[in-house]
């Protein structure tokens, strides 16, 4: 028997043996998300230690850097320009006030990612309390939520944030709010129906009749068993996040123009675009590799996790 | 079917309504309200301001102030624009023209390119095509729309010189004015179009699935007839009913792909009036997309609830 087995081993392996460090390599980076885990790692890493990556101050202005090009430009660097030499090249170039696009790139990770975690996180928390109370008392309680979250996924949410913006104004943490307001909507239906179905399950029925309260049923039986939905929730939705948040920026409606951030910097960029694409294109890739790897990063967390969850992107 | 129409359409008037007041609330939430309606840094004549007062009843509480708001834009005033001076309505009236074209043909675009890819996609799983299809719609879910705009405009416009850079192109002949249409459609349509096709795609593969397919396979009908008849006709049901909402989503997408183009629409009006702080423009154009968004999303149900007689009971 075990000789069997270990003769078609040793068949398919000598066929095989030619491009099995290759295969191996691959089936690794198939099963796990490598590449999202590295570009998340670079971008933790910026944002993390921005003032020790960045090799400027992101809002140092200096005219004579004006739209300096990125270091691979190297006759720009070797020419004398008229007694305005420029000492150390800029890696991205530089703006049209001479700011350090990689140093404002490094920043706008941290805005970025700051906002997006802290409003998905909160976001997360506020949409399952909603959720698991709505579905686990009933009610008219939960028939108005209900009908307000209806309601509010019913608004085009980026004309509203024009109005606060007009109205209230404009700040990071402003922002963290809309985004929150964002988020846990969203959550809400998707949790509810799974606490609707978790309930009526016979180990929540046997702890009831155990005794246990209201608030232990919520928070040991039924929360444990929407934290894998959570899970993938949360992460399916990061992307979209850093997405409007760049969106709004890039409106001159989100982060404040004294913070660095993405969307704002594309903005910046425009004016210039026939003479300095590296001011806007660079902090678009930011966004795109961000949101890319999030993505995938959500994706497979949902296979992960829970097959079945599959319908909530596609 | 009628109970259930009934239903909707209270809640789309629910809808406008709370929307109404939400907006109503953000505007009052600051300062004085009159500041609203007057120029800041302006002269205005007492007699004006008098005026103004009394057709907003300013001087009247709150209750009756959102009244008086509420009856003005039911009759169709949504006040005047602060900076052009002339009523919101007629502005809009004369933008709304290049929004709908935009969303139209990008909407048409969207889908004749994402059902056909989702379908081949589908009956050609796991192949390069498929990939390649998956990865242009994960694609679309990460760029961020006014990144990949402005790349468009840089390499098309800029480097290439084959496209217009900005504008509707009015006045110039077919040919001329049908480039200018060609990137903003791109850069619209490509969302959407990833939409169609992972909702087409995921829907016949569950459709390719199922009993009536593997019957009607055993009972020796060709494959063609089986694809084309048996499984598209079915699969198409949700790709059709999304298509409503899809053009319902074009609303935010919209305002960053007008203002990116300079596309003379009303998105690009509604980020104007955000920066010239021009409060009664912007809840105007708010309001029309609002509602707009609302009818669309109750076209899309209606549509749903006629394809399939299991949403009208539930």
């Amino acid at each position: 028997m075990t000789g069997q087995t270990e003769s078609i081993h040793t068949s398919r392996t000598t066929v095989r043996s030619f491009i099995r460090p290759f295969s191996r390599s691959w089936d690794f980076v198939r099963r796990w998300p490598v590449i999202p885990a590295v570009v998340l790692f670079v971008l933790a890493v910026f944002a993390l230690f921005s003032p020790l990556i960045a090799p400027d101050d992101p809002n140092d202005q200096a005219l004579r850097s004006s739209l300096a090009k990125p270091f691979w430009y190297t006759d720009y660097y070797e020419n004398d320009r008229v007694g305005s030499k420029i000492e150390k090249p800029h890696i991205l170039g530089a703006d049209k006030y001479g700011r350090d696009v990689f140093s404002r790139v490094v920043y706008g990770a941290r805005i970025s990612l700051s906002v997006a975690l802290v409003s998905m996180i909160s976001g997360t928390i506020l949409g399952a309390w909603a959720g698991i109370t709505t579905g686990f008392y009933g009610g008219l309680f939960d028939e108005l939520m209900t009908r307000f979250v209806d309601v509010w996924n019913a608004l085009p949410f980026l004309l509203i944030a024009l109005v606060v913006s007009i109205t209230i104004g404009q700040g990071v943490f402003i922002m963290m709010i809309l985004l929150i307001m964002l988020t846990w909507v969203g959550l809400v239906r998707n949790v509810r129906a799974e606490v609707l179905s978790l309930k009526t399950r016979d180990y929540v029925l046997a702890a009831r009749v155990a005794g246990a309260s209201d608030i232990r049923l919520m928070y040991k039986h039924i929360f444990p068993g929407v934290s894998n939905l959570l899970l993938v929730l949360a992460s399916l939705r990061v992307g979209g996040l850093i997405l409007t948040e760049a969106s709004l920026s890039f409106l001159g409606v989100g982060i404040p123009a004294n913070v660095p951030s993405w969307g704002q910097m594309i903005s910046d960029g425009r004016d210039t675009l026939d003479d300095a694409w590296w001011v806007s294109f660079f902090p678009g890739l930011g966004i795109f590799l961000t949101v890319m790897a999030m993505n995938f990063l959500g994706d497979w967390i949902r296979d992960r996790t829970d097959p079945r969850l599959r319908q909530l992107r596609d | 079917m009628k109970n259930f129409l009934a239903r909707r359409l209270l809640f789309a008037i629910l809808s406008l309504i709370i929307a109404s007041m939400a907006v109503f609330g953000l505007a009052h939430a600051k300062e004085d309200p009159i500041n609203l309606f007057i120029q800041p840094g302006y002269f205005v004549s007492p007699e004006t301001l008098e005026a103004l007062k009394a057709k907003w009843g300013l001087d009247k509480p709150l209750v009756m102030q959102y009244l008086t708001w509420a009856g003005n834009m039911l009759r169709g005033d949504l006040g005047d624009s602060v900076q052009q001076q002339r009523p919101v309505v007629t502005i809009v009236g004369e933008k709304w023209a290049a929004t709908a074209q935009l969303a139209g043909i990008a909407w048409i675009f969207g889908t004749i390119t994402g059902v056909p890819l989702g379908i081949l996609s589908a009956l050609k799983r796991g192949s390069l095509l498929d990939y390649s299809a998956r990865g242009l719609a994960l694609a679309g879910q990460s760029l961020p729309a006014f990144w990949i705009g402005l790349v468009g405009i840089w390499i098309f416009a800029v480097y290439l010189g084959w496209l217009p850079v900005f504008g509707k192109g009015h006045n110039l002949p077919f040919f001329e004015q049908a480039k200018h249409y060609v990137l903003p459609t791109l850069v619209l349509g490509w969302g959407p179009m990833a939409g169609y096709m992972r909702i087409t795609r995921s829907a016949m593969l569950e459709v390719l699935d199922s009993e009536y397919i593997k019957l009607a396979r055993a009972k020796g009908v060709s494959n063609r007839m089986v694809v084309w008849k048996h499984a598209l006709r079915n699969a198409l049901i949700q790709p059709l009913t999304i298509a409503a909402l899809l053009l319902a989503g074009f609303m935010d997408g919209a305002v960053l792909v007008e203002v990116i183009f300079a596309w003379p629409g009303v998105g690009r009006v509604a980020v104007e009036a955000v920066n010239q702080n021009d409060f009664m423009m912007i809840t105007g154009t708010v309001f029309l997309f609002t509602f707009l968004y609302l009818f669309m999303s109750l076209v899309a149900d209606l549509m749903y609830a006629i394809v399939d007689p299991r949403i009208r009971y539930s």
